[in-house]
């Protein structure tokens, strides 16, 4: 077992340690254990020539903030759209449920190259000052970072099951009370569905292709570098010399955060990644 | 969304015997009331979801079904003219590269999927057991996932180089009779290093779901059969792999889907080279419907592949369903 953990774990520890040497003994001791072992002329160059090199806290605060909104607007609209599917009766639930099955298996690959067609000419309502102006197509903003990815099938999906698991009644109750549908979700079925919260909010960001490792949509529809986010940064590294030292440092600076998160949350994220597996 | 918010509040003011904009009647019956508040309720709900859903993943697949029989460009001054089945033709009889890329993920697909699968299982079993240090070993086994592909793609590019680790790490096992060699510029190894890597980032995610599974299965049912003199192997074939069914089912099929999509791994590290031994059908989807701007076969392209995935699931399904 030791030999498996040294196996997933040696390519992430030679990342982190070589991003500490200059390219000359990243080569050096490609041929040693050394390899792994923080020796020889360490320094932090590598890292003050990423900041040279790439326009770093702009890119990682365009990460947080579209991963915070597809994850913060996804919440609420696949939960809300769960919980007419779970509890409520009314005209077309039939219909979009198996609407929404029918998109579980579609992969967000197949879609791509239409998307990118239709958001390059939909219309949208900016603002000259106070003056709506309508504009013409979604390249190169934020908006088609976000947008498109807030609603999500498997999410509903897994919001509908849990709330069908909640005991039956409760809006029956509530109403007696004199709350209305809205409140009742609020004050009542949203603080006892913590958990599937949980779950979707961490499965958003570790799998959807528009968080934190957004890569092939961001590279496709935004090329103002003022909005793109941390994954496409990786190619101002390889345009004329690569510096791999470099490469390295950067690759350990949008690693470590997510880690870190996976660390301090491990407990969250395996029981949500789990829960995703038993809804059958 | 608004409408349904004023409804709510003007239900909960008035104690509920009537909503919204209907005009209070307050010999109406509760129960009816209640009904039609939940009826305009439930699709409010439900609106914006199903908008977004239908703009931008029904809609999407809508405007390839209709691209792909026509000559449509992404940026172009003429509009778009129907070519009837002239994309299909193409890709079908004469683009080679599509060929070779169908073949390609294919056969990632094969392998990945019951290797991913199967080491899933066996890392899940080794967690399982009651032993020291086996949420650290679960943590290691898990941290590739929370690296993004984008990073484990380049950093595995600079690994496989001829003076890279992989080929140091090889001629140290041998004492130095290996001979290195750029595991990616060789068409005959390049979509092994892909699936070897592949896995190694991938596989925790399913050794998880393998996990939550196992952990379903009641310890009584383990101990009934050891009273009955079976062996460890006996009571993982008869007990553990049947128990492990809807799992089993869960894993394969977002192994195939994920293997199916292969696109970033070969996007970085062989951009679909050499002589396009690693390109697959993602690849030339974004190759010829973006890259090259020629958005009515880049959609027809994904057409087929969405009936490739379709089929694939309802195959799977059917092999995997309950014959009881």
């Amino acid at each position: 077992m030791t030999v498996l953990a040294g196996f997933f774990l040696f390519p992430i520890v030679f990342m982190v340690v070589a991003s500490l040497k200059n390219d000359h003994q990243i080569f050096a001791d490609m041929n040693s254990f050394k390899a792994f072992l923080p020796t020889g002329d360490l320094s932090l160059a590598n890292y003050a020539a990423v900041f040279d090199r790439v326009p770093f806290w702009r890119f990682l605060g365009n990460t947080l903030f579209v991963t915070a909104m597809v994850t913060g607007f996804g919440l609420v609209v696949n939960s809300m759209c769960g919980y007419a599917l779970a509890r409520m009766r009314w005209k077309g639930r039939g219909l979009v449920f198996g609407l929404i099955i029918a998109t579980l298996i579609l992969p967000f690959d197949t879609t791509i190259v239409p998307l990118v067609y239709l958001v390059a000419n939909l219309p949208w309502v900016g603002f000259n000052g106070l003056t709506p102006v309508l504009e013409l197509g979604w390249l190169n903003t934020y908006r088609v970072q976000i947008i498109p990815f807030i609603v999500n099938a498997f999410s509903i999906f897994l919001f509908a099951q849990y709330f069908k698991s909640l005991p039956k009644g409760l809006e029956e109750a509530a109403a007696i009370d004199g709350a209305g549908w809205l409140r009742t979700y609020w004050r009542i079925i949203v603080p006892l569905s913590k958990p599937v919260f949980a779950t979707v909010a961490i499965l958003t960001v570790v799998t959807s292709p528009a968080t934190w490792n957004a890569y092939l949509w961001p590279l496709m529809t935004v090329q103002s570098e003022e909005l793109r986010p941390v994954m496409v940064g990786v190619q101002y590294f390889f345009q004329l010399d690569t510096a791999w030292g470099e490469v390295m440092a950067y690759m350990t600076m949008i690693t470590l955060p997510m880690v870190i998160v996976f660390l301090v949350f491990q407990r969250a994220f395996i029981q949500s990644i789990a829960s995703a597996g038993m809804k059958d | 969304m608004a409408s349904a918010k004023l409804a709510s509040r003007a239900s909960a003011s008035t104690e509920g015997a009537a909503a919204g904009a209907a005009p209070p009647g307050p010999s109406r019956p509760r129960r009816r009331s209640f009904a039609r508040a939940e009826q305009r309720a439930g699709a409010a709900f439900a609106v914006p979801g199903v908008a977004l859903l239908l703009l931008f993943v029904i809609g999407p697949a809508v405007v390839s079904l209709v691209l792909a029989f026509t000559n449509a460009r992404l940026i172009s001054p003429t509009p778009p003219e129907f070519v009837g089945l002239e994309n299909f033709q193409r890709a079908f009889g004469e683009d080679a590269t599509f060929h070779k890329s169908l073949l390609n993920t294919f056969l990632f697909a094969a392998v990945v999927v019951p290797l991913q699968g199967g080491l899933g299982l066996v890392l899940a079993l080794l967690v399982n057991q009651k032993l020291a240090g086996r949420n650290f070993f679960r943590t290691v086994f898990f941290l590739p996932v929370i690296t993004s592909m984008v990073v484990v793609s380049l950093l595995w590019r600079f690994l496989y180089q001829e003076d890279g680790l992989i080929n140091s790490a090889l001629s140290m096992v041998t004492g130095g009779a290996w001979a290195g060699q750029a595991w990616l510029a060789n068409p005959s190894t390049a979509m092994g290093a892909i699936v070897v890597m592949s896995v190694w980032q991938g596989v925790g995610f399913h050794m998880i779901i393998w996990l939550a599974g196992l952990q379903t299965i009641p310890e009584e049912i383990y101990e009934a059969g050891a009273l009955d003199g079976t062996t460890p192997w006996q009571r993982f074939r008869y007990l553990t792999l049947p128990l492990l069914k809807p799992t089993f089912v869960f894993v394969l099929i977002t192994i195939t889907i994920a293997a199916m999509s292969l696109f970033v791994q070969v996007n970085i590290m062989t951009a679909g080279g050499p002589v396009g031994s690693t390109s697959t059908i993602v690849f030339q989807i974004v190759q010829k419907g973006f890259q090259q701007q020629q958005m009515g076969y880049g959609a027809a392209l994904s057409l087929i592949f969405f009936c490739i995935v379709l089929a694939l699931a309802l195959v799977q399904r059917h092999l995997t369903r309950d014959r009881d």
